[in-house]
């Protein structure tokens, strides 16, 4: 039964598949009419919400973790270069091979070199973000290699032929009756089939994934991971998980593949222990996550024989020369700020159109992609900037200060670094209506005589203001009602009230008159 | 003290335009706290939907205009948690002179009442069922704790009633509301759910705008749940206790 598909097992499943979002509040506004997403995303996101509220309630150094956290982070990415090099020696000093990749392009073709060089036509993975962040999978798919997600969660997003919708629980928009019927009807496709009985329980569900993952694990030679830290003073790689799915596939090939975003360098194992406080209560709320797997190089007779690790940059140096955005590269990747996100709640991981959804997304697409598209220039305004997601980062990650910082970018423009170089940004298309008004706007604001025959016009001719506003306004009438403007602004009746004498007079007649009316 | 200290009122662009009852209703309660409040005209709007949509530039203007209007107060007091935070956490950010100094000086108007003037019982007498909702900037940007519900406790006749889910956003968030209109009326009407699901016969908060959301979404459904600023139940004493809150039709009436 392994040898049913060795190819790409891909079968076409049209609509099924999310494609890349138009903007981000059209996408938002389909995913808010489908209510059984909504209600799989509303009970999840709160029930973890919840749950690390408690886990991080237990420490009462929190605050001062959280500060390290981003203070660790922050003094590697000033000396990046400097960890980086040094976490290079340690691990060639170990027996492992580093490869440094510019953009997505270079590390998919050097994956795809190693694994051909193996002679395999298969690949096990571990649950990773740059290897979703760089597509990965469909690079390997387009050079007859079938990488194998291991992840309980990936694994039903790849039978399911969809997108992962969440950094931590990428199958969150999918309940138990979903995820029963995709395993029943795909699983065979993939290797060992799902019994014909199925039901959509829980522990039934997870055997059914055992068995089908356990085949993939003995048989494969080459592995794929990510890392969640790597540790410049020894070389060593860290990955942090809850099934030990993960270190089936860091122990059992001979050949394992990490590619690993630069800014996931620690320098010391006193830095590292940080984050494996801060790490599991802000992602799963446990005390500790059941398994952690570390590795330094190779080692004769113990795990896998050759060991590579692909550094990844892909527009991390560039987010680096931003002052104020390179704070995104503190981002451990624990998704507390999705949870507890009103917006994400309510538009689902697919309408940020990458992979990483949520907040953190909002402010690492549009800064690693660039604000070109229509859909990455809607990112940064994805948010009320509520503030929840600063709240309970971390790393302390100020995600509604870079929010603002790349809208200034999407509509006036400047300065951005691309590929190492300063480039002059153009303000995005598409504002020319809204530049207008933010600068009638600003010019009444800053004209109060403006402003006070504007509030005078405004409460003369209140009763003809209409219910429903045309353009613009719709978005908010369709919905709300609109307040209705009084007859007199505060500023006319401090005038007449207060200022009896200079202009009391004069400003006082109208406002009465049409009041007693 | 007070009648020494010099205290500015920043009403705010939106109080100011849409909600004048919210204004008088800080100079009432000020004056009752015996404190003389000065209302510099020059004064104009924060700043903050320009600076929150991107447009740094039109920002500029409005916060020297602030800065200039607001020169010489010890104290400057504004009944909108969101302005408040506006000018205290980014107007620092701005090369204007005296922008980091006036930021200093602003406070939202609980911060004034309990920090300055050492008072949580105003004299205010409210006998209705009210329900508390801690706006997002009030909440997590000034960090204004319990001091509103301090204040709204030692209302006479007043019953505070939790409201479920009270630190989630309400959805309204400037242009959000239009830019993200599915999203940010989603979010409103659970907003509303929770403030109907208290039986509360109104909501408050600190900040006109969030209650324009609110009160907006609340209305469109028939609700009878009046939105009112807590500074128009701060002000309320027996004559007026009955008639406060958006859409009483007291609006742009004059006492």
């Amino acid at each position: 039964m392994s040898g049913t598909f060795l190819g790409m097992p891909r079968r076409a499943v049209p609509g099924n598949r999310p494609g890349a979002p138009r903007d981000f509040p059209t996408a938002a506004e389909a995913a808010g009419r489908n209510t059984t997403l909504l209600e799989n995303l509303r009970h999840a996101t709160h029930t973890i919400r919840d749950k690390r509220a408690r886990a991080v309630a237990e420490l009462s150094d929190w605050p001062e973790l959280r500060a390290a956290g981003a203070a660790i982070k922050d003094e590697v990415l000033l000396r990046l270069d400097d960890h980086l090099e040094r976490l290079e020696e340690a691990v060639t000093a170990a027996g492992g091979t580093v490869h440094w990749a510019a953009d997505a392009d270079e590390a998919n073709r050097i994956v795809t070199e190693l694994v051909h060089a193996t002679g395999e036509t298969e690949a096990i993975k571990v649950k990773s973000m740059a290897t979703q962040e760089i597509g990965l999978n469909e690079a390997l798919a387009g050079a007859g290699i079938t990488a194998y997600e291991t992840d309980l969660a990936e694994l039903i997003v790849q039978l399911g032929d969809d997108l992962p919708s969440h950094i931590l629980v990428p199958a969150i928009h999918r309940n138990r009756a979903e995820i029963r019927d995709i395993f029943r009807e795909r699983m065979g496709e993939w290797g060992r089939a799902a019994p014909g009985d199925l039901t959509d329980r829980p522990a039934e569900l997870a055997e059914a994934a055992r068995l089908h993952l356990r085949e993939k694990f003995l048989r494969a030679r080459v592995g794929i991971s990510g890392a969640n830290f790597m540790v410049a003073e020894t070389g060593t790689m860290v990955v942090v998980e809850s099934e030990g799915n993960g270190r089936m596939c860091l122990t059992l090939p001979e050949t394992l593949i990490s590619v690993v975003g630069i800014e996931k360098v620690v320098p010391t194992w006193r830095d590292l222990e940080v984050f494996l406080q801060l790490l599991p209560r802000s992602s799963t709320a446990e005390r500790m996550n059941p398994y952690t797997t570390m590795w330094t190089g190779t080692t004769e007779g113990d795990g896998p024989r050759e060991f590579h690790l692909v550094l990844l940059d892909n527009g991390r140096t560039d987010v680096l020369a931003d002052t104020v955005g390179r704070q995104a590269l503190r981002c451990i990747r624990c998704s507390a700020c999705l949870n507890v996100c009103p917006v994400y709640e309510r538009a689902g991981g697919h309408a940020y159109g990458s992979a990483y959804p949520g907040p953190i997304g909002a402010i690492l697409t549009p800064q690693l992609r660039g604000v070109g598209s229509e859909l990455d220039a809607s990112l940064p305004y994805a948010s009320s900037l509520c503030g929840a997601c600063y709240e309970v980062c971390p790393v302390a990650i100020d995600i509604p200060r870079v929010l603002v910082h790349l809208r200034e970018r999407v509509v006036e423009g400047g300065e951005v670094t691309v590929r190492g170089s300063r480039v002059r940004l153009r303000p995005a298309r598409g504002h020319a209506a809204e530049r207008a008004v933010m600068r009638a706007a600003r010019w009444a604001l800053d004209h109060p005589g403006v402003v006070r025959a504007g509030q005078r016009a405004a409460g003369r001719t209140r009763r003809l203001h209409p219910r429903r506003l045309p353009g613009p306004g719709a978005a908010w009438t369709a919905s709300r009602d609109l307040p209705e403007v009084p007859a007199e602004s505060f500023r006319r009746w401090w005038r007449r009230t207060r200022e009896a004498g200079a202009g009391g007079g004069t400003a006082s007649g109208d406002g009465q008159r049409e009041d007693r009316s | 003290m007070a009648e020494r200290m010099r205290v500015g009122l920043f009403i705010t662009c939106v109080n100011d335009t849409l909600y004048p009852d919210t204004g008088r209703a800080v100079v009432t309660l000020l004056e009752r706290l015996g404190v003389e409040v000065g209302f510099p005209e020059a004064q104009s709007c924060c700043g903050q939907p320009q600076f929150n949509t991107g447009y740094r530039s039109e920002t500029e203007p409005l916060v020297r205009r602030y800065a200039e209007a607001f020169a010489g107060y010890d104290h400057i007091v504004t009944p909108s948690g969101s302005c408040a935070a506006m000018v205290r956490d980014h107007h620092p950010g701005f090369a204007v002179p005296g922008a980091a100094d006036a930021a200093r000086r602003t406070l939202e108007l609980t911060e004034f009442l309990v920090d300055v003037l050492g008072v949580t019982d105003v004299g205010a007498y409210y006998p209705h069922t009210v329900t508390y909702h801690p706006t997002c900037h009030g909440l997590r940007a000034l960090g204004l704790g319990d001091r509103p519900r301090r204040l709204l406790e030692r209302v006479r006749g007043l019953e505070l009633v939790e409201l479920p889910g009270a630190e989630e956003c309400c959805g309204f968030g400037g242009t959000f509301a239009v830019k993200n209109a599915a999203v940010s009326t989603s979010m409103g009407r659970d907003k509303a759910r929770a403030v109907v699901s208290t039986g509360a016969s109104a909501v408050c908060t600190v900040d006109n705008s969030c209650l324009m959301h609110i009160g907006g979404v609340l209305r469109r459904a028939g609700s009878p749940v009046r939105p009112v600023h807590l500074a128009e139940i701060l002000a309320s004493t027996g004559e007026s206790a009955g008639a406060t809150g958006h859409g009483t039709g007291t609006r742009g009436a004059i006492r």
